[in-house]
């Protein structure tokens, strides 16, 4: 069941020290069905080439430590299975839309700013005490944000977004699902304070709705749903005016 | 390696897991003009608090009481917990927890609007919150994403921390770290450090946690003097996929899955576990009992049922089945959806129609650094919090549950007392400090990157995969003298032969080799310390079963070990402490009908079913 031949990855290469382009490197792996492209590249780490450098850690699709491009499409490694690329090469690419560090791993130095940029924790004037209790939230009230807070930020959709590679002040599916995420939590009262950043100039209306975040998002957030309704919302704000006291805005 | 820069602040964290982001914010909101530094070697969202799946056990619903979480505590540790320290972590549960409601974590809920609870192994009446099945993933990002109110919390993003820094006086003053990007190493300095860093499954080949669980943070503690406790007591989590060893939570148990073996028979009634109820009986799941027996118990029956021949031959292995086709779809993907992807997506199962053939799987370290009730270790100024320390409340077996929550009351309990040492001891000499991390500097250059270290012959990953086997086959759920000596002897060889190791990766960019070689020279110390400590413990308690010594001894026993660093080459000498016990004397720990339940079980404290 386990071994049957092999299989071969084709590495991309950089090091900012050595090279001045990047170069792709070809390694045969053992090919084993029950094997993702992760666990391949740690085989080539461990066994052939302990220079070939790369981010990991759970391997259970959770941690989102290990997007790459694998034949050109975003994908956790650790959910990407050999057996559906076997006998064919497996081309492994660092993220698209992001500088390269250093072979497979990217600098995630803008994504943070940008996640950091839309205020994502709960914002209200009158907070409780712990010992009054927990605010009630219905499964209902649950149900409007849960979807997109199960981001992994794992990037995928910053890869597959045509408009993240060109236009800088635009904030990302990601960054905008978890903003729009705390708009819809109804113990959260900081929309106006959050839409403030998420409606200047291209933070959010640079989206033109493409899609592919949703596409290749591995958790189902949904993140171009969640840009659709913020927009929406977005317009209402605009009409009332941005600035407004908190919680006013739903 | 490259020149060094200090970056001063008033207080270090170490990890920026759970633990490590609450005491960020127990700093931040409690001293607002201290500048607190997170030091993590990954972002901190990618910590492996993110894969916890079941829950976080806290009293809420008036059913409940703190007498019983207490109780349910010591006992499921088999004696081995401190008292007064578990009174303490329960009595602060329920506000931590709220807490973290109050941040923003998505608690699944009841249809009234309160938190919902679920039945967890060895818990008497349902008391663990959960969000749906990632409770951890929600828990880990709602504490960062509110990390990031605060002005005041600095962030050392994918910084390798390597050795402690000690003032004249003794006190913990900081941290030497490679900054991953450049290979620079830095001196980040403070008034007091509070190590976070998570346990150690990644010293075993067969485990749950991710690759980053190496025990970095056990082992610069270890190295600087302070004592490791209780490091033989390693749990097995009785449910992991064969072959990757993902979890598939406890929590799937507490809404009703059965254990079966190769012949459909619920074994676990045959271990003193208690009664079979049909699957349809309204007090199925029972509380304590069955399925929900404690995770020690249920890991040791596995390889009772593997001994007399009653396990499915899988081809990764040994493997009994979870079975929760009785749940039905509706009620999978409400509770636990992440067990229904995990398994299609890992093991080609969907438990909608099919069981899920599982196996006990290294998932938690029990001991850790030693710390007192106030998180404070034997350092002064030197904290710790989470999996990597050991206060004790999880003795020789902790509760499914009980870990989230710990990371919530001892990461803000570590967070007030070193805030605390901070503002009493604001005095220090950077330039010492400096001088150490120039040492720590030359050291990792000398050991990996001079002319003797690129002629070297050993390869990391083979020395990584011979302690593995060495853990495995000598600590693992069962053990006897033998085993662990020749355990202990094979780490000792290891030990020479990382004398000689060698890196392919002699640059400063990224190098994750070297990160690689830091992260095996930690799990050799833990590894060291879990070997000693289990050959010198002759009994079997909780989670630690001597062939040998097949009994509990309390006379001699009923005491913490702590394993102390003698030097390069040197065996760790294991020193007891007493178990501090105040109102529940030791005793039989019995789980079935036998488990002194005092109240009805399915009486619930709020609006009806759980939406």
């Amino acid at each position: 069941m386990a071994n049957n031949g092999k299989i071969t990855l084709e590495i991309f290469r950089y090091h900012p020290e050595t090279d001045s382009e990047p170069r792709y490197q070809s390694y045969e792996v053992p090919y084993n069905e029950d094997w993702v492209v992760l666990d391949a590249i740690n085989w080539i780490k461990d066994h052939i080439d302990g220079t070939v450098t790369h981010r990991w850690s759970c391997r259970m699709g959770v941690c989102g430590s290990c997007g790459m491009m694998v034949n050109g499409e975003p994908k956790l490694t650790c959910a990407a299975f050999l057996k559906d690329y076997h006998p064919r090469a497996v081309k492994v690419e660092p993220l698209v839309n992001f500088p390269v560090e250093r072979d497979l791993v990217v600098a995630m130095d803008g994504f943070m700013d940008k996640l950091d940029a839309v205020k994502p924790y709960i914002i209200r004037d009158d907070v409780n005490d712990t010992s009054e209790g927990e605010y009630r939230q219905s499964p209902a009230e649950l149900a409007r944000y849960k979807q997109f807070s199960m981001c992994i930020n794992c990037m995928l959709c910053y890869a597959a977004c045509p408009v993240v590679g060109h236009e800088e002040e635009f904030l990302g599916p990601a960054a905008l699902a978890l903003g729009h995420r705390y708009n819809k939590d109804s113990r959260d009262e900081g929309q106006s304070e959050r839409m403030e950043v998420m409606l200047s100039d291209e933070a959010m209306w640079g989206c033109t709705f493409v899609g592919e975040c949703s596409v290749v998002c591995p958790k189902h957030v949904d993140p171009a749903g969640a840009i659709q309704q913020a927009k929406a919302m977005g317009a209402q704000e605009y009409f009332k005016g941005f600035v407004m006291p908190r919680g006013a805005g739903e | 390696m490259s020149h060094m820069t200090t970056h001063q602040h008033d207080v270090i964290i170490i990890g920026g897991g759970g633990a490590g982001l609450r005491a960020a914010i127990a700093i931040a909101e409690e001293n607002p003009s201290f500048s607190v530094a997170c030091v993590s070697k990954v972002y901190p969202m990618r910590s492996h608090t993110v894969t916890a799946e079941g829950g976080a056990a806290a009293v809420i619903k008036p059913n409940d009481s703190l007498e019983d979480h207490i109780y349910d505590t010591i006992s499921g540790a088999d004696w081995l917990a401190d008292q007064d320290a578990v009174e303490y972590f329960v009595n602060r549960a329920p506000s931590e927890m709220i807490q973290l409601e109050h941040w923003g974590c998505p608690w699944s809920r009841m249809a009234d609007g309160t938190v919902a609870v679920r039945p967890f192994g060895g818990m008497k009446i349902e008391r663990t919150w959960f969000a749906a099945d990632k409770t951890g993933f929600h828990m880990l990002h709602s504490l960062f994403q509110t990390t990031l109110k605060y002005g005041n919390i600095v962030r050392y993003d994918e910084h390798f921390a390597s050795k402690l820094l000690l003032d004249d006086e003794g006190r913990c003053r900081g941290c030497a770290a490679i900054e991953l990007r450049t290979g620079t190493v830095r001196s980040i300095v403070g008034k007091s450090v509070i190590i976070c860093t998570g346990g150690a499954g990644k010293a075993f080949p067969f485990t749950t946690n991710g690759a980053i669980k190496t025990g970095d943070g056990m082992a610069m503690a270890y190295q600087a003097g302070v004592a490791l406790k209780d490091m033989e007591f390693i749990q097995y989590h009785p449910t992991g996929l064969p072959g990757t060893g993902i979890l598939i939570t406890e929590a799937s148990r507490g809404e009703g899955g059965i254990l079966v073996n190769k012949d459909g028979y619920r074994y676990l009634q045959d271990y003193d576990l208690g009664e079979a109820l049909d699957v349809g009986d309204p007090r199925h799941p029972q509380k304590r009992a069955m399925e929900l027996g404690p995770r020690d118990k249920l890991s040791q029956c596995f390889i009772k049922e593997k001994n007399a021949g009653r396990t499915i031959e899988t081809k990764d292995g040994h493997a009994v089945h979870l079975d929760l086709r009785h749940l039905g779809k509706a009620k999978i993907d409400k509770r636990i959806p992440f067990v229904r992807e995990l398994a299609r997506n890992y093991a080609g199962i969907d438990p909608v129609h099919q069981p899920i053939p599982v196996r006990p799987v290294v998932h938690y370290v029990m001991g850790g650094i030693d710390v007192d009730s106030n998180s404070a270790t034997n350092i002064p100024g030197l904290y710790a919090a989470g999996e990597c320390a050991c206060v004790s409340i999880n003795g020789a077996n902790r509760l499914g549950s009980n870990s989230l929550t710990e990371l919530l009351v001892f990461g803000a309990q570590a967070g007030t007392h070193a805030a605390r040492f901070a503002m009493d001891n604001p005095d220090y000499d950077v330039s010492g400090l400096e001088a150490q991390t120039a040492d720590e500097g030359e050291r990792i250059r000398r050991t990996y990157f001079s002319v003797r270290a690129r002629s070297g012959t050993e390869r990391i990953a083979v020395l990584r995969n011979e302690l593995h086997d060495a853990m495995e086959d000598g600590a693992g759920i069962y053990r006897d003298a033998d085993s662990l000596d020749a355990a202990c002897n094979k780490i000792a060889e290891l030990r020479d032969r990382y004398a000689n190791v060698t890196l392919d990766d002699q640059s400063n960019c990224f190098n994750t080799e070297l990160t690689a070689a830091l992260e095996l020279s930690s799990l050799l110390d833990v590894a060291e310390s879990m070997a000693h400590s289990a050959r010198e413990r002759t009994e079997s308690r909780g989670s630690h079963q001597r062939l040998d010594h097949p009994d509990r001894n309390d006379n001699d026993f009923l005491a913490h070990s702590l394993a102390f660093r003698t030097g390069v080459g040197g065996a760790p000498r294991i020193e007891y402490r007493p178990v501090t016990i105040t109102r529940w004397p030791p005793g039989e720990r019995t789980y079935g009908a036998d488990s002194g339940l005092k109240r009805p079980a399915d009486e619930t404290g709020a609006a009806g079913e759980p939406s």
